[in-house]
């Protein structure tokens, strides 16, 4: 669920796009972006059967979940910023509600809701068929670098 | 069933292990699990360094494939909650983790996990989590 209306251009857009395709882990995983925009970022991983943890159940794996709300926690910092500023994450906690459903891919919408000058922190929920229902919420803090350039690691 | 039938029934059951290319060993039924560098886990391709999202799922691997081990049941046991803690970026390079299981209860688990690649004394990350135990 976003309140990011599709139709109004939006300048982070193309920024937040660029991030669920050229992220190699992001592309190995099948990451598509779903809307960027108000501090907040929504992305979507499909079902696949070499992304399952249980083949029993065929539910995708909460690695893969993990890895997508870690990722749309940096969108949604990409979208209150406006720009690509590397990231390191501090921390990422997720609780597990329920598993999602068997062969049903996951869509994350993430909040970054405070930020300063060094420091972003974003809320993050996970749902298969309802947003309303999540199968995991996530609470993460990011340390912010500088902007891209020589001599900016990005990491801490 | 032995500790490393275990170990191997839980790495091969898991199609998401093999697309980590996560493998472990043990020394008795203490587990170390191995994520090998590949270039599909870059999260960060300027430094170039792991994917939070990679690490975090490392680390809960090992953390399920160490109760495996212990609890000697072919069940995959429920993650209820994680908390992973970031310490050093994840470089291009072998990534190594232990997974110390704090209290094993009847139906819950807590299990602390830490990751490092070249010194042990230098984690790059740390899990803390709950963990619901499958009946048999």
């Amino acid at each position: 669920m976003s309140d990011t209306n599709p139709n109004l251009p939006n300048p982070n857009l193309d920024a937040a796009a660029a991030m669920a395709t050229e992220v190699p882990q992001a592309a190995a995983l099948g990451f598509q972006m779903v809307s960027a925009g108000d501090a907040r970022g929504v992305m979507h991983v499909p079902w696949r059967e070499d992304l399952v943890g249980d083949p029993e159940t065929a539910v995708i794996a909460s690695g893969v979940v993990t890895s997508l709300l870690d990722h749309c926690c940096g969108m949604a910092i990409t979208a209150a910023t406006g720009e690509r500023r590397p990231t390191a994450t501090l921390d990422l906690r997720i609780d597990y509600m329920r598993p999602a459903a068997s062969r049903a891919g996951v869509t994350v919408e993430a909040h970054c809701y405070h930020m300063t000058r060094s420091i972003a922190f974003v809320r993050a929920h996970a749902w298969d068929a309802d947003p309303a229902d999540p199968i995991a919420t996530a609470q993460a803090a990011f340390m912010l670098a500088g902007p891209v350039g020589p001599g900016t690691g990005g990491a801490a | 069933m032995t500790s490393e039938d275990h170990l191997r029934a839980f790495l091969e059951r898991a199609p998401y292990i093999r697309f980590l290319g996560m493998t472990a060993e043990l020394a008795g039924d203490e587990l170390t699990g191995i994520l090998p560098f590949s270039p599909h886990l870059i999260g960060n391709t300027l430094l170039p360094a792991l994917h939070g999202g990679v690490i975090g799922g490392f680390l809960e691997m090992t953390a399920l494939a160490q109760l495996a081990v212990t609890q000697s049941t072919p069940r995959v046991h429920k993650t209820i909650d994680v908390t992973i803690e970031y310490l050093r970026p994840g470089r291009a390079l072998t990534t190594y983790a232990r997974a110390d299981l704090r209290k094993v209860g009847r139906r819950i688990a807590n299990v602390h996990v830490e990751a490092w690649q070249e010194a042990r004394s230098q984690p790059i990350a740390a899990l803390r989590g709950h963990f619901m135990l499958a009946e048999d």
